[in-house]
């Protein structure tokens, strides 16, 4: 039988960024007959302008209503994307793990019960691959998700997974794509990372330059489209191409770079999550300790889908598209020393 | 070659090597006449063969170098590939003040160079020795200085290396990721050359006593490798570096205490403390031996935990009857 072609599509997390944005793309897709977005409270009102046919249901997904919804809009194909690797600011850790993890049972459960549900999209996230010393460089697919490695919103992700693994055990006949997305960066885009990284002092890993992997968020919306209009099951990673090192990163954003002992780091980061400024957890730090690289060969050969930004111009992308102004200006140092050398 | 490869008895240039007279070697190429050669020039060797101080780089960093150097320092311009290799900075900081040990201290003479491929992935295999790993950086060395292409030798290290703080993240920087197949397989296909000393802390900590006799290749982890990757293993034999620091004891509790694999005790250290961490300044020779081809196994052979043991041994072998050759042809440790 061929792949029907979607076409009364589920959104999930249309609060977000990328769900926002998912649903502006779709509802202007003359393709698909109903196009609705979920969430706890609706999307920014320009994208919602710009929405097309797209329909907005204020519901929560740790809600049975959600099943109601599923069956009555007749939805063929449903777009996880509310999950959260990683919230940018402060927010309470269970209220987090909830709509991650119980969310996710619920609206799963309601894909199960629904015959007429044929494919599943989840945004997963990189950070179930973990960080360590023992970690390999690079992580592929297969690299088996251990359970001591991810820790906090990571470990929700792990667990995320685990319950999607679940429905495609139960319901072989879904098609499910399940996207391992890195750190998304962007104009647009609010994520633990980006505030980092406008702090005007960075605090690091004494002693570490970690390897940083992110993806644009115009690359991470297409390869989430193409996932819901294309048949593209399996697991794959979704990163930009290259690699910065943290310092590399600090430096190009032109922040001072606060290298503190390894036990330092978490008083600091109470610190910085009372004052609201940015969440600062144990996977977050490890990140910091050790980076993440995937490994993009299945994305770009059997997904079909090739990331336009680079790691470095996404980054760049970023710094401008947010008005992050360098504090310390690297060019006009390295122009005074060569006046200096010079002499 | 195949894996039932028969054993044979080599006779060695010289007797009274410490490892007695008779050894066996696996064998190679069967129709490869020339394995008893210490030293082999294929016909593609354009690298010279000499010890000593060849292939230095003329002449002191230029100024307008340092200064672009550290431009692209401060701006963060530079390339990092996906293992954290930073080329430039390798060049600029890393390698020079090692290249002063390598020509003046040890005086290392790299013989059999034109057995690196000039392109393309392969895997170098050697002995591990020295309580600090020196031996392997000074193969990178030797791979650096002798390849017509410069080519950077990375090597695999263990997981204690990447969890220390500094030493980590130089090893990355400078090339190095950890010893585990998935990160060796996607480097050897990438067509890097790549360094393993597959006996690991058991061969860095081996007491003087057990100099040049070569540990228990660990689990034959490389073998698979380079089958999968389908790229040759070169043998390599470093001599010099396990008289560098000759351990004479092993402060085990301390070790614990310090979560060390050992604390070393050698005629000078801890006794004469810091002084006592110097190297003794032997003359070294690292020895790239004949490639050992692995294309003729087909991909399924690295499941195959017979022919991968087999191909681990041949490897042990051939790099045990290369120092001992070396061994026999040596007068004085300390000029070689």
């Amino acid at each position: 039988m061929p792949p029907m072609p979607p076409s009364n599509v589920l959104v999930t997390g249309v609060a977000g960024e990328l769900g926002s944005r998912l649903l502006a793309r779709l509802g202007n897709n003359p393709d698909l007959n109903r196009v609705v977005g979920v969430d706890t409270s609706p999307p920014r009102p320009e994208i919602l302008r710009r929405a097309g046919h797209a329909e907005f249901v204020r519901a929560d997904i740790r809600n049975p209503l959600i099943a109601k919804i599923i069956e009555s809009a007749k939805i063929d194909t449903v777009v996880h994307a509310s999950t959260h690797a990683h919230p940018a600011g402060p927010t309470r850790r269970v209220a987090v793990k909830e709509v991650n993890v119980i969310g996710t049972m619920r609206l799963l459960a309601a894909c199960q019960k629904s015959p007429l549900v044929r494919k599943l999209v989840v945004k997963s996230s990189a950070a179930v691959y973990g960080a360590g010393a023992r970690s390999p460089a690079v992580f592929s697919e297969d690299t088996e998700l251990g359970p001591t490695s991810p820790s906090g919103y990571a470990k929700d992700a792990v667990e995320m997974e685990g319950y999607v693994r679940g429905l495609m055990r139960r319901r072989p006949d879904i098609t499910v794509t399940m996207g391992r997305f890195a750190n998304i960066v962007g104009p647009d885009v609010d994520t633990v990372l980006t505030r980092y990284f406008s702090l005007p002092v960075v605090p690091t890993v004494l002693g570490f330059d970690s390897r940083l992997q992110v993806l644009h968020s115009s690359d991470a919306l297409a390869a989430l489209e193409n996932a819901t209009l294309e048949d593209r099951p399996g697991v794959y990673n979704i990163a930009a191409d290259g690699v910065l090192t943290l310092g590399q990163a600090i430096r190009r954003a032109g922040r001072i770079e606060l290298p503190l002992p390894r036990t330092a780091l978490p008083s600091v980061g109470k610190v910085l999550r009372s004052a609201r400024i940015v969440d600062f957890s144990a996977d977050q730090v490890s990140l910091l300790n050790f980076g993440r690289v995937v490994d993009t060969g299945r994305l770009k050969n059997d997904f079909g889908y090739t990331p336009r930004w680079s790691t470095r111009d996404a980054f760049d992308d970023y710094l401008t598209g947010r008005g992050v102004r360098p504090i310390v200006d690297g060019e006009r140092i390295a122009g005074a020393l060569a006046a200096v050398g010079r002499r | 070659m195949t894996s039932g490869s028969s054993a044979q008895v080599i006779r060695l240039h010289r007797d009274g090597s410490p490892g007695g007279a008779s050894a066996r070697a696996a064998a190679g190429d069967p129709d490869d006449a020339d394995r008893h050669a210490s030293v082999v020039e294929l016909p593609t060797s354009s690298a010279p063969d000499s010890a000593g101080d060849s292939g230095a780089a003329g002449g002191g960093v230029s100024l307008d170098r340092l200064l672009t150097f550290l431009r692209n320092r401060l701006t963060g311009d530079y390339d990092v590939d996906e293992f954290g290799f930073d080329p430039e900075l390798t060049d600029t900081l890393v390698l020079p003040p090692l290249k002063l040990l390598y020509d003046k201290w040890f005086r290392v003479g790299a013989v059999g160079a034109g057995h690196l491929p000039a392109d393309g992935g392969a895997l170098l295999v050697g002995n591990h020795s020295g309580v600090l790993p020196i031996d392997s950086i000074m193969t990178a060395l030797a791979v650096h200085e002798q390849h017509p292409q410069r080519r950077h030798l990375r090597m695999l290290g263990a997981d204690l290396v990447f969890k220390t703080p500094v030493l980590g993240t130089l090893a990355r920087k400078s090339g190095q990721t950890l010893a585990c197949n998935p990160d060796a397989e996607r480097l050897l296909r990438a067509g890097e050359l790549v360094g393993v000393w597959p006996e690991g802390f058991k061969g860095v900590g081996k007491p003087f006593s057990a100099r040049y006799k070569l540990q228990r290749f660990g689990r034959g982890g490389f073998a698979s490798a380079a089958i999968r990757a389908g790229v040759p293993i070169i043998p390599v034999a470093v001599v010099g570096a396990e008289e560098i620091y000759p351990k004479i004891g092993d402060i085990k509790p301390l070790a614990r205490l310090l979560g060390l694999p050992y604390f070393p005790v050698t005629p000078f250290f801890p006794l004469l403390g810091p002084l006592g961490a110097v190297p003794l300044p032997t003359k070294w020779t690292i020895e790239f031996g004949e490639p050992i081809l692995t294309d003729a196994y087909e991909p399924e052979a690295a499941d195959d935990p017979m022919r991968v043991f087999n191909l681990n041994d041949q490897v042990r072998e051939a790099i045990q009857q290369m120092l001992y050759r070396r061994l026999a042809r040596r007068r004085n440790i300390f000029s070689g």
